[in-house]
């Protein structure tokens, strides 16, 4: 097993959506367009915001830009200006998950 | 018909880059300027203005940019379309025919769309069968009815194109799709049939890349973000549109910032849901279609985008009271400044508690630690750290609640853990909350109206 964090393969955006977040992430090539469609799933991901995500996570694949598109429910503490969150809007959140380890089978 | 023509993105969001719309009227040709300044928060809290007073409710920085670019545009024929008019989009357009008349100018059309605001119609909605449901929370709007601030429906680019083909030099909305605002030109200048969905969803791609100004050309860009050059003078969004629905994002010369498939990549995920599903009123694209190539030095082509029909629906945007909210914070410094600041927490919780007060929320958080990636920044080394600032907010639904929670932060200073600072300003004081209400609405219950002002 090898490991790889998330940002040497990969970069991306998030935003809100309501009490939503979504992150986008766009890997930097083929090649690690084809490691994160692999590993990085929306089990993962949910597991990786335990604690931050409260709802379900949607995953949907962009191969055109090398992307997947994330919907982490339940988020945002409430979303807009309901939020007492510093980052209401999720605007840090794909940082977040390019902290991320992906262990990669040999 | 005309074989291209230069859409430039003026303004992301109200607050932007002032002077973003005057270097795109300025620094190269281009045809059309597009402004969005509409955030959902921005709804409710010109409807308040306009509350107070019936000439208020748009954006009043445009009346300032207007009076600046009118003779710009006017001699070169840009025509400029905003969102601007927020919920009052014809006092928006006086207010800019009044600033024409005391510049050169021989001739104006504004253009405004009317129609978009509901609040004042909701009871005739209900009784017509739509009970303008939560999408998320499936509750009827009668619920929140009493605290309801403003309603808006979200137009498309329809009335946009009706109000160029009327001779519009200028086009003022209130709530519209920030999408329409740049697929209306593409529609107008080449007779683009609205049944044709692939390039309804080409031109709202194209909006979709321009609605966040700078965000396109290396602003807030997570890839190689060091690489991006002169963010002083960023250069704001064109996109050169053909007939033909490809288009180039483009920005202008001597401009910093950066148009590239990593830049472009970055905005087209930005804020969306699925992918293959992208509805606005005028069609739903599917972003998984969306090709991008580099054809030259800061130019993306987008090309092969596909649509489907529109739906039946408007979304509705609905803003309503709820609550108040207040957030005060204090810097505590090394050494231990991260022990201190949580200790200062549990004292305020204690503080709170004895008070007996009612909060549906309370958070802390320690800025320098975990206010941004929260259970996911790793331990620190509390020696290297030189500061932390404790963030604490409440929200309640009584504001005297709300406002005697201000009152504990101060006294931390001379009651709790050393070497605090950073109190200023007062204490915190309750802040509306204001909720949001997304619905949708038949199209058939409303109908956009457009309006041709003339200079006098």
């Amino acid at each position: 097993m090898s490991k790889i964090q998330l940002r040497k393969i990969a970069h991306g955006r998030s935003g809100d959506k309501g009490d939503a977040a979504n992150i986008g992430i766009i890997a930097f090539d083929d090649n690690g367009y084809k490691i994160i469609e692999k590993h990085l799933t929306a089990e993962k991901v949910k597991k990786h915001f335990e604690g931050i995500c409260h709802g379900k996570v949607e995953r949907y694949e962009l191969r055109n830009i090398r992307a997947l598109n994330f919907i982490l429910h339940k988020t945002l503490g409430g979303g807009g200006t309901v939020s007492l969150k510093h980052d209401a809007q999720g605007k840090t959140l794909a940082a977040a998950l390019l902290r991320m380890e992906l262990e990669l089978a040999d | 018909m005309k074989e291209k023509i230069r859409i430039a993105s003026g303004q992301g969001f109200w607050g932007d880059l002032i002077d973003a719309p005057y270097h795109q009227v300025t620094k190269g040709e281009i045809d059309y300027l597009v402004m969005d300044y509409l955030a959902e928060v921005t709804m409710s809290i010109l409807q308040k203005q306009k509350n107070r007073n019936p000439n208020l409710g748009y954006a009043t920085d445009l009346i300032d940019l207007m009076k600046k670019i009118l003779p710009i545009t006017s001699k070169k024929g840009i025509k400029v379309i905003t969102n601007g008019g927020g919920v009052n989009p014809v006092a928006c357009a006086d207010a800019i025919i009044e600033a024409a008349m005391g510049l050169d100018i021989k001739k104006l059309d504004v253009a405004v769309v009317l129609g978009d605001g509901i609040k004042d119609s909701l009871d005739d909605i209900i009784q017509k069968g739509c009970d303008l449901k939560n999408m998320e929370t499936g509750e009827p709007i009668i619920t929140v009815k009493d605290k309801l601030l403003s309603a808006n429906v979200y137009f498309g680019a329809a009335p946009i194109v009706e109000a160029l083909k009327k001779g519009a030099d200028i086009v003022i909305t209130g709530r519209t799709t920030d999408t329409g605002l740049t697929l209306a030109p593409m529609i107008y200048e080449f007779g683009w049939d609205m049944k044709d969905y692939d390039l309804m969803a080409a031109g709202t791609v194209a909006g979709h890349i321009l609605e966040c100004g700078a965000q396109s050309t290396g602003g807030n860009f997570l890839g190689d973000w060091e690489s991006i050059e002169n963010f002083a003078e960023i250069g704001f969004p064109i996109a050169e549109a053909y007939p033909n629905g490809e288009v180039i994002i483009t920005k202008h010369e001597n401009t910093g910032g950066k148009v590239s498939f990593d830049t472009i990549a970055e905005q087209l995920v930005y804020e969306i849901g699925d992918p293959k599903d992208y509805i606005t009123p005028d069609c739903i694209a599917d972003f998984t279609s969306i090709k991008l190539e580099e054809v030259g030095k800061d130019r993306v082509k987008v090309f092969n985008v596909k649509g489907k029909p529109e739906t039946e629906f408007y979304k509705v945007s609905c803003s309503f009271h709820d609550g108040y909210s207040a957030t005060g914070t204090l810097t505590y410094s090394w050494p231990q400044a991260l022990t201190k600041a949580k200790k200062a927490d549990r004292i305020l919780r204690k503080r709170l508690e004895k008070l007996e007060l009612q909060f549906d929320e309370i958070r802390s958080e320690f800025v320098g630690y975990n206010a941004t990636h929260e259970n996911l920044a790793p331990e620190l080394d509390e020696d290297k750290i030189n500061e932390i600032v404790l963030r604490f907010s409440v929200r309640a639904k009584d504001r005297n609640t709300v406002n005697r929670f201000g009152q504990e932060i101060a006294p931390l200073i001379l009651t709790g853990p050393p070497s605090v600072t950073g109190f200023a300003g007062g204490r915190p004081k309750p802040k509306d909350v204001v909720a949001y209400w997304p619905a949708l609405i038949p199209k058939k219950l409303v109908e956009p109206k457009v309006k041709i002002l003339e200079l006098k």
